[in-house]
């Protein structure tokens, strides 16, 4: 119980009015990485990777096709430890801390190819996100102790807080795999939020998705920051999305920046131009 | 699921199976001593607790944790040898057997402890290969110590005998019932949800901060606890203990019972280790037989529901009762009608 009364709740009850989140986005970063790399036997898959994310920022990781996007993610989320290099959330260095810790300190994400709890229930799966959100012993559930009503009481609301988010809180007892593709992508996000993260990684939240269902995901993703107050590194192929709502945009190409901006900057960036469509030939 | 509880209250709900459970035994236990079942009937039906208990704990680890030990046996055997000891030691005081079996639990469970860190840091087929070589060496262990310690211990190959026959249809089956309620609650709760996350998808659980080593070996452990139970409740039953009854095959046995009866399914490994402990039992006429019937019911099973008799589904009594009520709508009288059903499964379902 301790836990829930550090953490303070801070979504805010739907309906809400849209608060204006501070916009810190330089002063204070909830993430500074520096130098990354990793290397694989010979193949260097990310080098000399640097990016800050501002606390309420949206940004945006885009390149081409094995870029090295979802391995920064991996490495960011310590699946992969990095060769070289630092990477410090909300000014602590996690060196050393493996994925788990990680989350804790405060890094929640999605995969690129869904990764649910496929068997269990949506309720369920966002309960599992909110698993170190409670704090009762093995004892305290087996025997079915006092804390332990409290506890799954306030997290089975608060699932259901989260769920409303997108709408899902009617679905919380169907199963996960039986859901259309869309909201298994949404409910994966639902369940990051459980875990109470500074900083969301969303991997491809659009992939597979339609114009109208891409629209509405752009809108909450702005939701979530505003009511949560928290960073978003997102990796999107689809660019009216990135180009909709980042506010800093990183373009990586096998594995290196090749540069770094507001999606206006980008967008007019030869170089960027260059690593999606090609060099112009001479003489042409 | 939150609409449906609320139509019974809490309390009531424990209540209700605790009730049904006691009735079971009160009516069961009375039919055993006054004689109206036999005394071969009734050490069949200590053996069905007694494979229900190895079966529900088995399913920890396999149906609800996803991994595949095939060492099951090695913890029965643990705990088996450990409490014969104690009730050796006793002198077959009775009122001893219940400590000795928690006893047997425990060490049992050290064991799971010892042999689930390493192994699991492996997955699937390799860990089945290092399970089942722990199983062996168990055996092999229990065999041969005597040499190396130079006195009598487990009393290798001949094996302990005139263990006091302590075990009853009641010590049994309070501790069929102990198991269930104990796994059930467990896996009803954040703990269980962490363990039902890493069969599901571990890297996912990870991200969502579970210590998926810790969840893992206390899945094992768990599993080893109820295992070593039961090996302390067959060595009262049977009074001898003898290695060779603790081989691969046993652990295979168990195994059946769990993967015929629906992996991740409570009620379906209690009543697929009813019918796999009665059903030799049945055939015993047809001598010869009666193997035959048993793997074919098994080919049968996997071919036709590749996914248990039960697949995930877990009974709850209280589910039914709740459907019956929304079905009448006020009347809640109806209880009584469901308890025949209740009468076995109520212990699977606390």
């Amino acid at each position: 119980m301790s836990k829930f009364q550090r953490t303070p709740v801070k979504l805010v009850p739907v309906p809400s009015p849209n608060i204006i989140p501070e916009r810190d986005v330089n002063k204070t970063p909830i993430l500074e990485v520096a130098h990354l790399g990793i290397d694989f036997g010979g193949l260097t898959a990310v080098d000399d990777f640097n990016m800050a994310i501002g606390r309420t920022e949206i940004a945006g990781l885009i390149g081409p096709n094995g870029a090295g996007k979802t391995t920064v993610f991996n490495l960011l989320t310590k699946v992969y430890h990095p060769s070289r290099g630092t990477i410090m959330l909300d000014g602590r260095d996690t060196a050393g801390l493996n994925t788990i810790q990680v989350n804790k300190l405060g890094i929640a994400r999605t995969f690129q190819n869904i990764r649910l709890f496929k068997d269990l229930t949506v309720s369920e799966n966002v309960l599992i996100g909110l698993h170190n959100e409670m704090d009762y012993h093995l004892p305290g559930a087996v025997f079915r102790l006092p804390g332990y009503w409290k506890a799954e009481k306030i997290a089975r609301n608060r699932a259901l807080e989260l769920l409303s988010i997108f709408d899902m809180q009617d679905l919380a007892d169907s199963k996960a795999g039986s859901l259309p593709y869309g909201a298994q992508r949404r409910l994966e996000i639902v369940r990051a939020l459980g875990t109470n993260p500074s900083l969301l990684l969303l991997d491809e939240p659009a992939a597979g998705m339609n114009p109208s269902e891409t629209t509405e995901l752009m809108e909450n993703i702005q939701k979530i920051r505003d009511t949560f107050q928290i960073a978003i590194m997102l990796i999107e192929h689809d660019m009216s999305l990135v180009m909709g709502i980042c506010e800093g945009i990183c373009v990586l190409n096998y594995g290196k920046v090749i540069a770094k901006g507001s999606p206006e900057d980008i967008q007019s960036n030869p170089q960027v131009i260059e690593a999606y469509l090609g060099k112009k030939k001479e003489g042409n | 699921m939150k609409k449906n509880s609320t139509i019974i209250p809490m309390p009531f709900r424990y209540l209700i199976n605790i009730v049904l459970f006691a009735t079971f035994l009160f009516v069961m236990n009375s039919l055993i001593t006054s004689g109206a079942i036999s005394k071969y009937y009734a050490g069949v039906i200590s053996f069905i607790g007694i494979n229900i208990i190895l079966a529900v704990s088995l399913n920890v680890a396999t149906g609800y944790l996803g991994q595949l030990p095939l060492g099951h046996a090695g913890f029965m055997a643990v705990g088996a040898y450990t409490s014969a000891l104690i009730m050796k030691a006793a002198a077959g005081a009775g009122i001893a057997f219940p400590f000795a079996l928690i006893a047997a639990g425990l060490v049992a469970a050290l064991f799971g402890l010892l042999i689930g860190m390493p192994a699991l840091r492996l997955k699937g087929d390799y860990l089945a290969i290092l399970t089942l070589g722990f199983g062996e060496i168990i055996r092999v262990i229990l065999l041969n110590i005597d040499n190396v310690l130079g006195f009598k211990f487990t009393n290798g190959a001949a094996g302990l005998q005139k263990i006091p026959k302590t075990t009853t249809f009641l010590i049994t089956f309070i501790f069929v019932g102990i198991t269930c309620f104990v796994i059930h609650t467990m896996m009803k709760s954040r703990h269980g949800r962490a363990i039902l996350s890493i069969r599901e998808n571990e890297i996912a659980a990870e991200s969502c901060g579970i210590n998926t080593t810790y969840y893992k070996t206390l899945g094992f452990v768990v599993s080893a606890f109820f295992a070593g139970i039961a090996g302390g409740l067959y060595a009262g039953n049977i009074g001898i203990l003898n290695p060779s009854a603790f081989g691969f095959m046993k652990s295979i046995e168990i195994l059946v019972m769990v993967v015929l009866g629906g992996m991740g399914s409570m009620f379906g490994s209690v009543f697929s280790a009813t019918v796999l402990t009665a059903l030799p039992e049945m055939l015993r006429s047809f001598a010869s037989y009666r193997m035959v019937a048993y793997s074919l019911v098994l080919v049968i099973v996997m071919i036709f529901k590749p996914s248990g008799l039960m697949g995930t589904y877990d009974f709850s009594l209280n589910g039914l009762l709740d459907k019956l009520i929304l079905k009448i709508k006020g009347n809640s009288d109806s209880g009584g009608g469901k308890a025949l059903s209740g009468k076995k499964e109520g212990n699977a379902n606390e």
